[in-house]
């Protein structure tokens, strides 16, 4: 089908752009990193305030990677006009919404799993134990998180200011997803499993079918310039 | 229109004072403090009405393309996150003396502080893109995301817990404040259009 | 196509009472132009002048604020769509993400736009543009004749009816010049409609058919280039166009 051709033929360009200049790989993987000392350094004196803070430093930690990453997401398009050639190139323009998020969303659950295992190595966390749930919650959360972000990167891409704007309109709207991520993961980190926090993941669920939806019926407008 | 409107909204605005200084009765547990109930709920519903508004207009407007519906969601945005200022600061002059603290972190209150800076980030982004056809389009986006981001957990219980005289003279203050807030987005929508009017 | 659509099929580009504010300015105030199946036509102007403005509104890539343009028998802001699956666009930037190699690039432009092909297909389209060699070769090493080179392979793949030009031979060198010179007419000779807009007086004017010059918002001078010499335009130039910037 041509639509999901289209939207598959935008990752592929992003997909092998990356790979070929391992741009965002190697500055996400530094900053993670330096993202963990930082934790260490501020709260790490206290072993075990900082293992009940383990599930919000851990999304903490996704959503400062995944504002870097997602920032960048529609740099390259700036040159060369090729915004401009995404506009003109006939065809429903949600396919191109559709194939960045999926990159980004690869880049950034890459990410957020270099990150559970440093997170393992650094703080003791045992992440293994709870790895089927864990991975669940955590790709939920990330899929809404760059649904928006996605949506709101393209938005900012050409506004001047870009770096203040992009964060100060993603935070407020992610939310209620970070709080149902968060509660999750507690729940997964400390054994209970899922079965208690059910509600908090159809959120998660409903917001990210929501967030999707939007970013498909709007990115055309977005992508307007 | 707008004149008639005008005195409405003050006779409004008298007949809430009044039921809210003298016709309800003093609260025996919180005391005169209480009082401020009669601004801060109000105020937060029509907080949610004008957030309301401000999603349709948004929906409308990248549908038709129509500026009418471009203006009216501005205005209403504007008025929004007036009203939302007031809920919190009369929420924190209520919660001092009542509960000991300006601030806390409830679910309530969290979602209206997240929900001011959102709107507040609908009109930065109106301010800093400078092409007003764009502003409008990437607004009404936010626009849209911000309202369908608001969590159920807003619509709790209320007013039915409470004695008539109360429940009255929240909802005469709540008409009151409804109509300074059509009161509001009609000038603010004329005055856009006047603004874009002198450019052309 | 309806009766509308087949009425304007006469022209490959209509312009009627065209408006467009930026800014609170004016930038087209009335322009009105036609242009016919197989013309080429060089729109002059000083900067500022509006030249590029018009251009995007032709190629849908802006909104006017009043008046129609019709542009292969399709409202740019009603049908924009279909308008662009019948137009190509080339203006400074060439379309070129710098990391993938002349063939990626064409082969991520032709898919996107609902028309994937062949490595074989893509490698003739360089080859046409003496691109065949760099086929494998990263577009960051290209210089920027060879960067637009590539952009009239992506162009010659999506087959429009009409092209727009945006200062086609700005920053290109002699030979460079010539190749989109000869792109053009070849073009023109198949049938298709061209218009660019151009500062130079030499390049661009020879496979043009008409000359027009656009001042002050609005079309000062639209005259066959036939009987003109690059002298002739400078000096009819001079004379119509202040400089605006």
């Amino acid at each position: 089908m041509s639509y999901a051709r289209r939207a598959w033929i935008v990752l592929w360009k992003d997909a092998l752009a990356e790979r070929r200049s391992k741009e965002a790989l190697n500055a996400l993987f530094f900053f993670t990193l330096l993202l963990l000392f930082i934790f260490q350094f501020t709260l790490g004196g206290d072993r075990e305030r900082l293992t009940d803070a383990l599930p919000g430093l851990l999304w903490l930690g996704f959503v400062l990677s995944g504002l870097v990453g997602l920032g960048r997401a529609f740099l390259t398009e700036r040159d060369h006009d090729c915004w401009e050639g995404l506009l003109l190139s006939p065809g429903d323009k949600s396919a191109i919404y559709l194939g960045k998020l999926a990159g980004n969303l690869l880049l950034m659950l890459l990410v957020e799993a270099i990150m559970l295992v440093l997170f393992g190595v650094f703080f003791n966390l045992d992440v293994g134990r709870h790895l089927p749930a864990l991975a669940g919650v955590v790709v939920l959360g990330t899929v809404g998180f760059a649904a928006v972000g996605t949506l709101f990167a393209a938005m900012t891409a050409q506004v001047r200011a870009r770096e203040l704007l992009f964060p100060v309109l993603l935070l407020p709207v992610l939310v209620p997803v970070l709080l149902g991520s968060v509660k999750a993961t507690e729940a997964v980190l400390a054994g209970e499993g899922l079965g208690g926090v059910t509600h908090w993941l159809k959120l998660l669920a409903a917001a990210d079918t929501v967030y999707v939806a939007v970013g498909v019926l709007t990115f055309d407008a977005i992508l307007e310039g | 229109m707008t004149r008639t409107l005008g005195w409405l909204v003050v006779l409004a605005l008298v007949a809430g004072l009044v039921m809210g200084f003298l016709v309800a009765p003093r609260d025996a547990a919180q005391g005169n403090v209480q009082r401020i109930m009669y601004v801060h709920v109000p105020s937060v519903l029509v907080a949610y009405l004008a957030f309301a508004v401000v999603l349709l207009a948004s929906i409308v407007y990248l549908t038709t393309r129509r500026e009418s519906a471009d203006r009216i969601g501005h205005a209403s945005a504007e008025v929004g996150v007036l009203f939302t200022g007031i809920t919190i600061a009369s929420g924190a002059i209520w919660g001092k003396p009542t509960w000991g603290t300006w601030w806390t972190w409830d679910a309530r209150l969290t979602s209206v502080a997240v929900l001011f800076v959102m709107y507040l980030g609908y009109l930065l982004v109106r301010g800093m893109v400078d092409d007003r056809e764009r502003a409008a389009r990437y607004s009404a986006v936010v626009g849209i995301v911000a309202a369908l981001d608001q969590p159920p957990t807003m619509l709790k219980p209320g007013p039915s817990t409470m004695p008539g005289v109360f429940a009255a003279t929240l909802l005469v203050n709540l008409a009151a404040l409804a109509l300074v807030y059509v009161f509001l987005v009609t000038k603010r929508v004329a005055l856009l259009r006047r603004e874009e009017e002198a450019l052309a | 196509m309806n009766r509308f659509d087949s009425m304007m099929a006469d022209f490959a580009i209509q312009i009627s009472a065209l408006k467009k504010i930026y800014g609170g300015r004016p930038i087209l105030s009335d322009v009105n132009l036609a242009i016919r199946p197989g013309e080429a036509v060089a729109l002059l102007g000083a900067n500022g002048a509006g030249k590029t403005t018009l251009l995007r509104i032709l190629a849908t890539l802006s909104r006017p604020s009043r008046g129609t343009a019709v542009v292969a028998g399709h409202d740019c802001v009603k049908h924009a769509e279909r308008v662009r699956e019948r137009v190509g666009f080339v203006a400074h930037g060439a379309w070129v993400y710098e990391d993938l190699t002349a063939l990626e690039n064409l082969k991520f432009w032709t898919t996107l736009s609902g028309r994937p092909m062949s490595a074989e297909t893509l490698r003739v389209a360089l080859t046409a543009v003496d691109l065949d060699r760099f086929a494998h070769a990263r577009v960051r090493t290209f210089s920027v004749g060879m960067k637009r080179r590539l952009a009239l392979a992506r162009l010659t793949l999506s087959h429009p009816r009409v092209i727009l030009l945006d200062e086609p031979f700005a920053g290109l060198d002699q030979q460079a010049g010539k190749w989109v010179d000869e792109y053009l007419a070849a073009f023109k000779a198949g049938g298709g409609t061209v218009l660019l807009t151009t500062h130079s007086f030499g390049r661009g004017l020879g496979v043009a058919d008409r000359i027009v010059i656009l001042a002050g918002g609005t079309v000062v001078l639209d005259t066959p280039a036939a009987t003109l010499s690059p002298d002739d335009v400078r000096r009819l130039y001079e004379a119509h166009a202040e400089d605006e910037a």
